[in-house]
């Protein structure tokens, strides 16, 4: 199929059946190009426990807010593609699913819109693709043992999807924190490799804290009012998990699970992993940020005369990260190499058990039997490396 | 979704002895042109006598061009007495922590000018744990490296504790040698 229109919209998501609705209520003639099925991501990149981060009563589209009984609830994956799918029928969307767009080709008076054979031509074209919906594999990834699985949060969808053995995630805010602690919970032996995240409580004085960042302006915010454009655009994702009862889920809870820390995974050596060891100073970053960021909540209720509406300030602060955690678990980390070393050979069974004591990984290598290499699962990581062993002691 | 944490900021007039219009427009002068960001630091170290070694400080490179220091700067090196040397300078060790002490320190002052905050003191103590069974060849299983190091900063200045704390972390994110002792450097050794 092929075509001329005035926008192609590239990606039947959120963003671009909401574009799709403002154009066809403005009369604007536009098709939307969709590489799967509506809400593509939603049905195929998800894991299975995922809910969103942000509250039902966040969930608007042009024309539709959410009036279900549960507004402080969290959707399901299962619960926003039909919500898109629904949406999609109720402004009779023009979309073609099944199109994967491969190129876009500036022209004269518009641009050209390549997806197989098929070309579509239009004078404005909107990229509605997701702000995260291809992995971003660190670089040593490729340097990983080919023993190792390794997969993406694009790629993850359960602990069962697992060989047996422990695992390393790697990044620290929501998808991260939310797999690690799903792995914890499963009785994984689970290491988490952290680097800059931004650390928020789910809910602060009574209130989600998606409901404050809305209350302070915080969400009104533009690019073009911060100092640093490019700094912004790189700050992470708040590390949050939605779900019911809401809960914080931050590093605090995952050392309490058993999981080690590590800094951020900057080499592979041979079977080691190996950590940036500046571990301390991005937890303490993380708090000293959420520090902030409650004051100014504090503020805002000073200022809005909101105090006898909502819970004091201070027994409602989260305690610090307990940054000595990591240092006394010589048991999972081996202060060996540069930074922190994660020992990690490649027919280990459980190398990182308190069992084997310091993870001496010569003892522990006699102890498990080698398996063959097998080919790696997944693709390569994005914001998380799975970094998993899959031997069996 | 912007997060809340970006700060806009407002330079209050301090003087902490940083050209703070100099560092910004370097940034926006790199920014545009990144091969002039390419800097080769040098040191040329001479053997003197025993573990004493002095090492030069004088050229290097960067913006395209070669420059000196305004004048050679030296730096002797030597292993002490309870090692059975002379005891002629500064452990290799000691001398790694004063340049981890020497960036972290200039970051601080950068950092708390560019927030308009006035130092009076600040004062870095530096100490790095060493297993010496590593380098001695005792243990293979020693590392020869530091084993943990902690900097710990006096700071007085016209701010809160938080603001201080801030101003060290931010410290850390933008230290060279802080980023060179936290994580892997690949190190070629060879022959002239």
């Amino acid at each position: 199929m092929s075509g001329t229109t005035d926008v192609v919209v590239i990606g039947a998501g959120q963003a671009g059946l909401a574009i799709s609705a403002l154009l066809g209520r403005s009369g604007v003639g536009h098709v939307v190009l969709e590489r799967g099925a509506v809400a593509n991501s939603w049905r195929a990149e998800r894991w299975d426990s995922l809910r969103l981060l942000t509250p039902n009563w966040m969930t608007r589209l042009p024309g539709l807010r959410y009036e279900g009984d549960d507004p402080d609830g969290f959707m399901t994956t299962d619960e926003v593609v039909d919500l898109l799918a629904t949406y999609r029928r109720r402004i009779a969307a023009p979309v073609v699913t099944g199109v994967t767009v491969d190129s876009v080709v500036p022209r004269v008076g518009g641009f050209d819109v390549y997806a197989g054979w098929e070309r579509w031509s239009s004078r404005a074209v909107v990229v509605a693709t997701g702000a995260a919906s291809t992995p971003r594999v660190p670089e040593v990834a490729s340097e990983l043992p080919d023993h190792l699985d390794h997969l993406t949060s694009l790629t993850y969808r359960n602990p069962d999807q697992l060989a047996d053995g422990a695992v390393l995630v790697v990044g620290a805010s929501a998808s991260g924190v939310q797999i690690a602690d799903e792995l914890a919970r499963s009785g994984r032996e689970v290491v988490l490799s952290v680097g800059d995240h931004v650390r928020v409580p789910r809910r602060y004085r009574e209130r989600d804290i998606h409901w404050w960042l809305d209350a302070i302006g915080a969400l009104d915010e533009r690019i073009e009012d911060t100092s640093d454009a490019r700094r912004a655009m790189r700050s992470p994702s708040l590390q949050l998990v939605g779900g019911s009862p809401p809960r914080d889920l931050d590093t605090n809870t995952l050392s309490a699970l058993g999981a080690g820390l590590v800094g951020r995974l900057v080499g592979v050596a041979g079977s080691h992993a190996q950590c940036a060891g500046s571990l301390p100073n991005m937890l303490t970053a993380a708090d000293l940020k959420q520090t902030r960021l409650l004051d100014r909540i504090d503020d805002h209720v000073e200022q809005h005369d909101f105090a006898s509406e909502v819970d004091p300030p201070g027994p409602a602060r989260t305690e610090p990260t307990r940054s000595d955690r990591h240092d006394t678990r010589p048991e999972a980390l081996h202060h060996r190499a540069v930074g922190h070393r994660i020992s990690a050979p490649p027919s280990v069974g459980r190398p990182l058990t308190r069992r084997t004591g310091r993870g001496d990984h010569p003892r522990s290598r006699r102890r498990c039997r080698a398996r063959p290499v097998r080919p790696r699962r997944a693709v390569p990581t994005p914001a998380e490396v799975g970094l998993h062993r899959r031997c069996r002691s | 979704m912007t997060t809340p944490t970006t700060e806009t900021i407002d330079v209050p007039s301090v003087d902490n002895g940083i050209d703070l219009d100099a560092l910004l427009e370097a940034r926006e002068a790199l920014t545009a042109d990144p091969a002039a960001a390419a800097f080769v630091w040098t040191a040329t170290c001479e053997w003197v006598n025993g573990t004493h070694s002095r090492t030069t400080i004088e050229p290097y490179y960067g913006l395209g061009e070669h420059h000196q220091h305004r004048q050679a700067f030296v730096i002797d090196g030597d292993h002490p007495q309870t090692f059975a040397s002379e005891d002629n300078g500064a452990t290799p060790t000691e001398i790694a922590l004063a340049a981890l002490a020497g960036c972290l320190t200039a970051g601080v002052a950068s950092v708390a000018t560019r927030r308009g905050i006035q130092l009076r003191r600040v004062t870095a103590v530096v100490e790095g744990d060493l297993d010496a069974r590593g380098v001695i060849g005792a243990d293979p299983d020693v590392r020869n490296g530091f084993g943990g190091i902690r900097v710990r900063f006096d700071i007085d200045a016209d701010a809160s504790r938080d603001e201080l704390a801030a101003v060290v972390s931010q410290s850390q994110k933008r230290s060279a040698v802080y980023d060179a002792l936290t994580n892997p450097t690949a190190v070629t050794v060879g022959l002239a």
